[in-house]
């Protein structure tokens, strides 16, 4: 039994907040440790503001994650911006294209147990992640 | 479907002749909606004068709620919105008692006896006029309501961010829920403010209420220690819970050389150590 994945769409910083907070009730309902909790949220809240800030806004999909053996949090962060031209670097500790620390996406990779990027320059960014429990 | 003039007219004579009884059904239905949360007497007086601002608008033969001879029932209908949503009513609440005016008519002209299919055809579109004015009134609810949110979240941004005075010397500025570039703004503002007025050479930034720290609010803290630095003041960073700690360090965040502690307490008795006063 499976719940469906919430969506959320992200045009305005309250939106980041509403992601953080709906990301931190799915966490604790699935039962991920504190640590976890704060690492995905933490993680959820760097990549949807760099949906909104970078990718000009897109949505965010929350929904459960489950491989047979471990349950978890998956979150899809889809945008139609301009794309990442140059990954290498985008990952790159402390290289920011805004006024950023640099250390988001590359922080939130670190964050979480799976991270997956699609991107292509004009056609937006998709970056999945998951997040399981131990 | 819009009002003719004609109509208008033949409207603005019924809603005169039989003021007082359309005023008392029309007083009745609203009444039952809002289930006595507001006074007969007060609902009494509003529907007289909205019936006299509606009156006005069809003897100026108003065709729709935007001309110049509504802009009277214009005003009196934002100002029903506004004290309604001030008052706590829903939009539906709001926006049901202007519907109920479509009731009463129909039962003032039922009680006239005319039925023929001018009659009818009248109604209908006296009918869409009185949707406009709901639709109206709804319109500034929601208009009355944002504004109130937008008060609320500036009494909310003074409110959240006090700076204390923790030991002679020592400021402490706790922070509590989410980090925005705005609160972030008001913080330093403070903060530094603080440090100005007080002479302290001490800060102790207390994180512990809030909930996630991300790159954005580690940037927003530390512009907020380099810009106390600046000023010739220190600044500490207390209330970094485990799971905190361990975030900040997978995420890759450098505090370089600010002091940061667990507690408040911690952090205040790492101030004392170094100016070399007693404290337990």
């Amino acid at each position: 039994m499976s719940e469906p994945a919430q969506r959320i769409e992200v045009v305005s910083d309250q939106d980041v907040v509403r992601v953080r907070q709906l990301v931190r009730t799915l966490a604790v309902a699935v039962k991920l440790s504190l640590v976890d909790q704060t690492k995905l949220v933490t993680a959820a809240s760097e990549l949807a503001r760099n949906t909104l800030v970078y990718g000009g806004g897109g949505t965010v999909e929350v929904g459960p994650a489950d491989n047979g053996r471990r349950k978890g949090i998956r979150i899809v962060f889809s945008d139609q911006g301009p794309g990442i031209a140059d990954l290498d670097l985008a990952f790159t500790d402390g290289y920011t294209s805004g006024g950023g620390l640099g250390l988001g996406l590359s922080g939130a990779r670190r964050l979480v147990d799976e991270f997956d990027i699609v991107t292509a320059v004009g056609e937006g960014t998709t970056i999945t992640v998951t997040k399981w429990c131990r | 479907m819009t009002l003719s003039a004609d109509e208008a007219a033949r409207f603005a004579v019924v809603l005169e002749d039989h003021q007082e009884a359309l005023v008392t059904a029309w007083t009745e239905r609203v009444a039952s909606t809002l289930r006595g949360r507001l006074s007969h007497t007060e609902l009494l007086r509003q529907n007289t004068e909205l019936r006299r601002g509606f009156q006005q608008a069809l003897a100026g033969s108003a065709q729709d709620l935007s001309g110049e001879p509504a802009a009277e029932l214009r005003a009196q209908l934002a100002e029903l919105s506004s004290t309604r949503a001030r008052q706590g009513f829903s939009a539906t609440e709001t926006a049901v008692s202007i519907f109920a005016f479509k009731d009463a008519v129909l039962a003032t002209l039922d009680a006239q006896g005319t039925t023929d299919a001018t009659t009818l055809r009248d109604y209908v579109a006296l009918s869409s006029f009185v949707d406009e004015a709901a639709l109206f009134t709804f319109d500034s609810y929601v208009r009355v309501r944002e504004e109130l949110i937008a008060d609320q979240a500036e009494q909310l941004l003074e409110l959240s961010t006090p700076v204390v005075k923790l030991w002679e010397g020592v400021v402490a500025v706790p922070l509590v829920g989410t980090l925005d570039s705005a609160r972030a703004q008001v913080v330093m503002e403070r903060l530094l403010q603080t440090l100005v007025d007080t002479g302290s050479p001490y800060a102790i930034i207390d994180i512990t209420g809030v909930p996630a720290v991300d790159t954005q609010v580690a940037q927003h803290i530390l512009k907020t220690v380099v810009a106390a630095r600046l000023m010739g003041a220190d600044c500490i960073i207390s209330g970094i819970r485990p799971q905190i700690a361990q975030t900040i360090v997978a995420l890759g965040i450098e505090f370089g050389d600010i002091a940061t502690k667990s507690s408040l307490a911690d952090a205040l008795r790492y101030v004392l150590a170094r100016t070399g006063k007693k404290g337990r």
